[in-house]
Formats: structure tokens, sequence, C-alpha cells
């Protein structure tokens, strides 16, 4: 289809600030219409994406070409242009992005929380995902930023505003603060400080690429084409452009010790906001890497890829030592992320087909999953307004179909074989074991068994709040309590969720199929390497 | 030899004159409760001048008067033009300021009206007897302007720092002028230009630099120049304050940058340094002593402080790594358009605040957003503009502005890293007001009543100030033409 080709994704992109213009100009007392409009919004965006999808030519096409690509001069001035396109690393992003906006937009029917105002939340909302759809999409590095950057102000607001207003003793300041205020301003200067150092790095290649045959140039195809031809191989430039870029997605992902804004920020947030930052704002970062930083820097990228696999190896052991430590179970569930990004980058971090492979399948993963979890602690602290996990217990009994889902999301999450997470963590090991030739071994191999240990103590912590949440007799205090069990909108935004864990558990290909040879192509591209030899029976026959 | 003079790009500055003179006679005739219509000729006034700035923007001629002394080229209109809408957006912001709070009208235009004429012939100036008139006519009616609450102690503190600090500085600035001279005999810039050349390391020269510097440092408050404006900033009318920190801070900007670049390039090795120097501590005393501070004028004023940092960031990288200079002045113009439209709906923000909230402590702007949601937006837009977060104009400013450093020098790599952490400390207090007027609870009664919302005219001024924040932000090549002036400048004269 003609039309699709051209606007499949800006409508992808922008149909949801659409929504918040006509949310604009709803009355804020008409509740209804304003939830309406933004599922509209949000459900016509998916929907788009969708049409993407059916349309999409699955037949492997090499690396760094896109489909329903637009490119239109923005800033001519500077050779900036509104480049879209998506590729089989993109897609799955793009849909888990819309996808969960949508489910997003059905769990708030009910539940808001203080200060209630649900025209701006919904507005916030709807900007917020056009910024996170923008971002899977861009192919030029200003419009990349730029979507990067916008998705801050509407979280900014969602944790300030909505968030959790208990006081909080801050070393170095007099008085306590209120945690949502304390968690959105740190958000906010952690990421913008990362960025402000991964736009530098930008204008760097910009510069760089003056004397190539494309002229100064944004456009990250060109620039991949480039980095793929050995361009950008002064080592001090290198260098310093991917520490640059590194600090912008590190900050993001977050990577430890970049980590700390994130436990403050999904505690404080409101659920929405929890879910929307773990499902898919993290994955911006992630994103950055194997869309912008390994193609165009490969060299560079392969110098960096110990150092990254350390961190990440450290991440995924201090999450979840962290999460042992934790009283608070939307902490426990914040803190988990920071272990399971740990997967996704050591996977990054390998170089490998395998690797990238597993970071995406673990990236879309740990999205359904922990934004399972977090609606269920949203959901759970709505009911016992509080999250402290000593208090909690005997879930099960009290909501039997509430500790059911709980139940099975923590197993999805600490990586049962058969659900979505085993395969992000499982390949990555796997692909720690083989990194790409030149990689040192001692440190991957290490790696892997440290990762190894982390899976189990992931499965430990997992196990530890199903027991102190979910297991053994309700305490006294609830005995007078009436317990709404799920009601029929949390339903309907779980649901979906879980039948997606299953299916992407039990058939990976699903995924598989739509990234492996965008990353084959893409790790043939930036490392010269061909096909390990066992890509074809993990992936191709998984 | 009578001179040739084209009234055509004469004409801003003639319809201004006019303007003024109207603006006094209409004063003289007009009972008091008539007074305002001198407001609305003055803002008439401002608006009728920029049509001959598209006349002759469309022609594209440059035309250049007084054996070169006055030049209309694209680089004079686009100043013209930049000095002309914010003057517009000023009136505006007064009109209903100075008439409900019964201070006199008519001068206060005629001032007003005085300093924005000057501000026209400085952007014209290629000499340094014109360019020296233009910037002193900026300055020393809003001496007076900045007493105007004469009921109030701040307000005469604020006129008396400024009066003396600037007249010192004119003083220091005019010394430096008459070195130059006294050295090369000549005043126009290009003749400067080709004596000076081969004079770098001749004494005489540097302290002359350097005390026009410290001249141009006061008029744009850089650091260490910069005490004054906190002060007078908080005490004067809150219109002259956005019309200080925008206007003739502009004016001073381009004044101090067009005499270095088109009179003194031989003598870049004395000059860039300082630069590199003013732009650093700018950034890094304006922001970090921003942080501190309480009362949201003061905060602007700080914040401005650190934002002209920002804006002699490009030039002072692209002279201290001796690069091409051209495009950052492109750099520093398209930011100074840019901080001109988003500081003055800034200030557009404080006197609508300031009239619901009876104060400008920030701790009582709490829950502003809750009574007037749409003033919630507006600060919103224009304080994280300031901060510089897309997709409002800020960004691309601040994207220019990095653009412009990255030369491969470890100074302006320096300075680079510098403006990246002033970045995000700069955040920090803009996010402060936003988190007061939208996350905090309120801890006063607001103001109800006609009197407690924004008049009109100023709703006129939030309106032009955020549709062009808007605009520039999502498609900043609107902004862009700004960069061709400035290599007008370069190669046109």
């Amino acid at each position: 289809m003609e039309w699709l080709e051209t606007w499949g994704l800006t409508a992808t992109v922008f149909l949801p600030v659409v929504g918040a213009l006509i949310l604009g100009f709803i009355n804020r007392d008409n509740e209804n219409a304003l939830k309406w409009t933004a599922l509209a919004a949000t459900l016509l965006a998916f929907l788009a994406s969708v049409a993407v999808v059916v349309a999409f030519d699955f037949g492997g096409t090499p690396y760094n070409t896109y489909q329903f690509e637009v490119n239109e001069t923005w800033i001519g001035a500077i050779n900036a242009n509104y480049h879209v396109g998506v590729d089989g690393i993109s897609l799955p992003l793009l849909v888990l992005s819309t996808f969960v906006m949508v489910l997003a937009v059905i769990y708030s029917w009910n539940h808001w929380e203080e200060p209630k105002n649900p025209k701006a939340f919904l507005i916030l909302m709807m900007i917020l995902a056009t910024g996170m759809n923008g971002t899977f999409v861009a192919l030029d590095l200003v419009l990349f930023f730029i979507f990067f950057e916008i998705v801050l102000l509407p979280m900014y607001f969602m944790i300030g505003i909505w968030g959790d207003k208990t006081p909080r003793k801050i070393p170095g300041f007099s008085k306590p603060f209120e945690t949502r205020l304390y968690a959105a301003i740190k958000f906010f200067l952690f990421t913008l400080f990362g960025s402000a150092f991964m736009l530098l790095g930008f204008l760097a290649l910009y510069f760089e690429s003056a004397d190539s045959q494309f002229g100064n140039t944004f456009d990250i195809t060109q620039l991949t084409q480039l980095g793929s031809e050995g361009f950008f191989t002064n080592p001090t430039f290198a260098f310093l452009v991917f520490g640059a870029m590194f600090l912008g997605f590190a900050v993001k992902v977050p990577m430890w010790p970049l980590h700390t804004w994130l436990p403050d920020a999904h505690t404080a947030a409101p659920t929405v906001g929890s879910v929307l930052l773990a499902a898919i704002l993290l994955k911006l970062g992630s994103y950055g890497f194997i869309r912008i930083s390994l193609p165009i820097l490969p060299e560079e990228a392969v110098t960096w890829a110990p150092f990254i696999a350390i961190l990440a190896v450290i991440g995924i052991i201090y999450g979840s030592l962290a999460c042992l430590a934790q009283t608070d179970m939307k902490r426990l569930i914040a803190f988990s992320s920071v272990g399971h990004m740990g997967f996704v980058m050591l996977g990054i971090a390998t170089m490998t087909d395998i690797g990238i492979n597993a970071s995406i399948i673990g990236m879309v993963a740990h999205g359904l999953i922990t934004g399972l979890l977090f609606f269920l602690a949203g959901s759970m602290s709505h009911r016992y307004h509080t999250r402290e996990m000593a208090r909690l217990g005997g879930n099960i009994k009290l909501m039997p179909v509430m500790g059911g889902i709980l139940a099975f999301t923590a197993m999805a999450s600490l990586g049962l074989p058969g659900l979505a997470g085993f395969w992000g963590e499982f390949m990555s090991l796997v692909a720690a074991y083989n990194p790409l030739d030149g990689l040192s071994l001692g440190v991957f191999r290490t790696g892997m068994v440290l990762g190894a240990v982390g899976t189990v103590l992931t499965a430990g912590y997992m196990l530890w709040m199903l027991q102190r949440v979910n297991l053994g007799d309700p305490s006294a205090e609830w005995d007078d309590h009436e317990f709404h069990d799920v009601d029929r909108f949390e339903l309907t935004a779980w649901v979906p969720l879980i039948v997606l864990i299953v299916v992407i558990g039990f058939y990976p290909k699903v995924i598989f199929d739509t990234t492996t040879d965008a990353v084959t192509s893409l790790v043939e591209l930036a490392f010269g390497t061909e096909t390990t030899a066992s890509v074809g029976t993990l992936v191709k026959g998984g | 030899m009578p001179y040739e003079i084209d009234y055509l790009a004469l004409a801003p500055e003639i319809i201004v004159v006019v303007t003024l003179l109207g603006v006094l006679a209409l004063d003289l005739v007009l009972d008091r409760p008539q007074k305002y219509w001198t407001a609305t000729l003055a803002v008439a006034g401002s608006a009728l001048a920029l049509l001959p700035l598209a006349v002759l923007a469309v022609n594209g001629d440059t035309i250049s008067m007084f054996d070169g002394s006055y030049v209309v080229d694209e680089f004079a209109l686009v100043l013209k033009g930049l000095f002309l809408v914010s003057a517009y957006i000023v009136f505006l912001m007064s009109h209903h300021y100075i008439e409900s709070e019964r201070y006199y009208q008519g001068e206060y235009y005629f001032l007003l009206l005085t300093t924005v004429l000057g501000s026209l012939v400085m952007a014209s100036a290629r000499d340094l007897i014109v360019l020296f008139i233009g910037l002193e006519m900026v300055t020393a009616p809003l001496f007076m302007l900045a007493g105007w609450r004469k009921g109030d102690v701040k307000s005469n503190e604020a006129s008396m720092k400024y009066f003396i600090l600037g007249v010192l500085s004119t003083a220091i600035l005019l010394y430096g002028m008459s070195l130059v001279f006294g050295l090369t005999g000549e005043v126009g810039f290009a003749e400067i230009a080709a004596a000076t050349e081969g004079m770098s390391g001749e004494p005489a020269l540097i302290v002359a630099i350097l005390f026009m510097m410290v001249g141009f440092g006061f008029k744009v408050s850089a650091v260490p120049f910069h005490f004054w404006a906190p002060d007078t900033y908080e005490g004067a009318p809150t219109p002259i304050a956005a019309y200080l920190s925008v206007n003739s801070k502009a004016a001073g900007f381009v004044a101090m940058l067009i005499v270095m670049y088109q009179a003194l390039p031989a003598a870049s090795d004395v000059w860039a340094p300082a630069l590199w120097l003013l732009a650093a501590l700018s950034m890094t005393i304006g922001n970090l002593s921003a942080l501190r501070q309480t009362n949201i004028v003061r905060l602007l004023a700080y914040s401005s402080i650190a934002q002209a940092g920002f804006m002699l960031v490009p030039f002072a990288a692209a002279a201290v790594a001796g690069a091409d200079l051209e495009s950052a002045f492109g750099a520093t113009l398209i930011y100074l358009v840019i901080y001109a439209v988003m500081n003055l709906g800034a200030f557009a923000v404080v006197i609508a605040g300031a009239r619901k909230t009876r104060s400008g402590e920030i701790s009582q702007w709490a829950g502003l957003a809750r009574v007037d949601p749409m003033l919630g937006v507006l600060t919103l837009a224009f304080f994280f503009s300031l901060a510089g977060i897309p997709p409002l104009a800020g960004w691309f400013a601040k994207f220019e502005m990095f653009r412009s450093v990255m030369i491969a020098d470890p100074a302006t790599i320096a300075l680079a890293v510098i403006a990246a952490i002033n970045a995000v400390i700069a955040l920090y207090y803009y996010a402060r007001v936003i988190r007061s007027v939208w996350l905090d609870d309120p801890v006063g009664e607001f103001a109800e009543g006609v009197e407690a919302e924004p008049a009109g005219s100023l709703r006129l001024a939030l309106g032009v100030a955020v549709v062009l924040t808007l605009a520039i932000g999502i498609y900043p090549s609107i902004a862009a033409f700004v960069r061709d002036a400035a290599q007008v400048l370069a190669t046109g004269s």
C-alpha cells in the first residue's frame, strides 16, 4: 500500500500527540471523553504499527536498509532530516512500545492516583508515547536526540505530580523532601547529564564526516556505512565519541554505576509511570547501543566490549543482591530491572549475533514481564495501601487471581524455561561463552559464570518475594478488609501480556524471525564475521 | 560633498523617531486616564517600523552610507528585526504594568523608544563613533527607567547601581576606543583592521582591547562584571528588567563581537583567551549563583548571566582554536535570537504570575498551575526552553552552540565540557521553578478577580513568545536564516 509505505511510521509516531492535542480541548471533567480519546489515539498508533508489521518484508535484506523509509528535509542548514524507517531490530521494540501504551491506557481507566486529573495525565502519556515511538524509528541523529529527550518532560511530571508523597531524608539537605520530588529531579538530571554528552558525541560524528562522500551528515544510515568502511578509526576521536555516547545510553539503560536514579524513579512513579519506564524507556538506551554505537564505531565498540561486559555483570550481581535487601516490593522489582538489563548489556557486549539477538528478545521480554510486575505492584499497593513485604503475606488467599498472576510473572521474571524471560538470559550466557573473535575469553567466560550465579540469585529473590507476599497467612491487620480481586480493566490490560509471555516463551521464533537477519547482517557489516556455527541451531531451530 | 541618503534604509529609525516624538506630544495633550494611548502608539510604532525592514530584506541589497560608517545589510536587518520585535513584546508587557501602578507613562515610552533607536543605530554602526553613540543611547535612558518605581527603595538602588557602574564602564570603554584611535588614526572598522595588522604584541593595543572588553563586559553583565545585574533586575520594573536582559544585553553583545571580529581580527590572540575566560566564568558562576536564588527575578538575572556565557562559547571557542569565526558568529546570533524570545516570555510569565501570587518568591508560586493551568503551561514552555529541552526553541540554541565548539583543540574541548556540565546545572534551577508551579502544594492564597488576570496586551506578548518558541523548536529552519545574515557580515564588507 502506497499510503502505508510513506505514512505508516509517521502515523505511529504522531497519532498519540494528535490525541494529546484533542485531549487539550476536552473539558477536564469529562472523564469518559478523555479516556476514549486517549484509547483511540494509542489504539490507532498500535494498529498502524501492526499494519507495518503485516506489510513488513521479512526476507533478509542486508543491514542498513530500512523499510517504510521517509526522508524529508527538516533543518536544511545543518543537513538534519526527518528520516525514519524500521528494520528487524527496531520493529519488535516499536510494536512493544505501541502495545504497552494501549494497555497502560486501559489500566488507567479506573486507577487514578492522587491528585487524579486524568486530562493532564493522559496528555503526558500521549507525549511520552510519541517520544518513545519516535526514538525507535529515527534514522537521523538529531531526530533521535529530540525524541530521546522528549520523553524526559512527561516522565518528570508523572513522577513529580502523581508520585509517592512520603517524606524522605536526603543527606545534605536539612529538610526532608517528598520522595516524588527527589526522584523526579534525580531522574531528570541523570538523564540530561548523559544526553548532553551524547549530543556532543553526535556532533563530533557530524564534523568528522565532513570529508566523507556524504559531507557533514547526521544520517544514521550514512554514518553506518562510513563506520563499516572504517572511516571513524582515529583512536582518540573514536574513544571520545564512543565514551560520550556511552554516557548517554548507559544512564538510560541503566548500567551500574549510573543506575542510582532508577530505583528511586521506579519506586516513586505512579503505577503507569513505572510500567512505561520499565517496559520501554530503559530500552531506549540499549537500543541506542545497537543502532548507533555498534555500527558506527565498530572497532571502538570492540575495544570497549570487555569494559561493558564487566559493568553488565556487576549490574547483574549487584542488582540481585540489592533485591535481596529490599523490604519494599516495588523497589525490589525496580532493582530487578538493573539485573535484567545487565543481561541485555552482556549480550550486546559479546558483539555476536547470538548476543545481540539475546539482548533484543531480552528487552522485549523484560518489557512485558517487568511491565506486568509493576502493574501488579501498583494494583496491590492500591488495595493494601502499603508495599512493605513484611505486612503483606497470604496475598493468594485474599486475592487468588492476583496472587496467581503474580506467581506466574515472578516465574517468568526469574527466567523459567518456557516463558519469555528465559531466552534473553540463557542466550546472553551462551553468547558470553563464545564472544566475538579477539575479545578476551577470560573476561567473558568469567562473566558467563558470574551471570549464571546471577540467574540463581534472581530465582532466589523472586521466590523470596513470592514467599513473603503470596504465601503464608494474611496478617491480622487485614481481617476486616474487603479485597476486590482483579477487576475487568486490570484483566484486559494484563491478559495480553500474559499471553505474549507464554507465546514468546514457547515460540521465540516470533521475535527471532524478525531480528535474526538484521542482527546477523549487522554483525557481519560491523565486525566482518561470519555467522557462528551454533546460531543456526539455536536461533532458527529454537 | 553632500551625502547620499537612502531614506528607505533609514525608514525604521525614522519611524521610531517620529513615534517617540509623537509619544511626547501626545503625553502633553492627553488627560491622565487617557495616557495609555502613548503605549498604544509605541506598540504601533514598533510594529510599523518592521515594515520597511521586510521590504529591505526582500530587496537584499547592502546599502552603505556616510562613508561606510552606517551600513544596512542583512546582518543589520536581522539585528534590527530582533530589537524591534523584542521591543514590541516589552511594550506589550509594559502597557498594563505601567498604567495600573500609576507610573509616568509618556516619559516611560519616550525613554524606552530612545533606547530602541539606539539599538537600531548600533546594529548599523561600522565605526567606533557611531557604535559608541548607539550603545550609549541604549544605556543612558535605562538608568532612569530602572528607577521608575520611585516609591520603592529597591528601585532607587537599582537605578543608582546601574548608573554608577554603567558610567564607569562607559568611561573605560571610551578610553579603550580612544587608544585604538590614537594607535591607528582611524575610526572605521575596516580601516582599523587594516592598520592593526602586524601590530599584535603592541602593549597599547593590548590595553585598549582589554579596556574595551571590560566596558562591553559590563554591558552584557559577563562575570566578573556582573554584580550590578541581579540588584538592578530585581529593583527595576519587570518589563525594564526584561529589556535589560534581552535588548540591552544583545546590543552590548553585538557591539563587542562586531568590534573584535571586524576591527581587531589581527589581535585575536589577545581577546580570544579573554573571551574564553569570560564565557567559562559567566556560565559557571552565573549558574552556581542561580542555584541559590529564592526570588524569581534574581534567578532570571543570574540565568541571563549564565546564558550570556553560553552565547560567548561559540565565538570564544572558534577564536581560541583559530578556526572559522563566521559559523561561530552565526551560532551566537541564533542563540541570541532564540534567547530573546524565550527570555522575554519568561519575564512575561513573571509579570503574570506576580499578579496572581502577589510575590516574586519562588516558594510563593507553589501550586500556581492548579489555579491557572494555562499560566502553568507557559511557565513550563519558557523555563524548559531556557534549559534547552526539546522540542522547545532553546534546544536548537544549545545545539548550535555545541555544534560550533566541535573543534579538535584542547581549549575548546574543555569549554565544551564546561558548557555541557553547566547545561545540567541550569536545568536544576529552571526545573525548580517548574516544580514549584506544578508539583508543590499551594502555601498561600492566590489573588482573584480582574486585577489578578493578565491584561490583554500581556496575553498577546505571551502568545507571540510562546508561538515563536514552539515554532522555532519544532522547525528550526526558520531561525537558520540568521546564519546567512552572519555570513553577509563576513563577506559583504
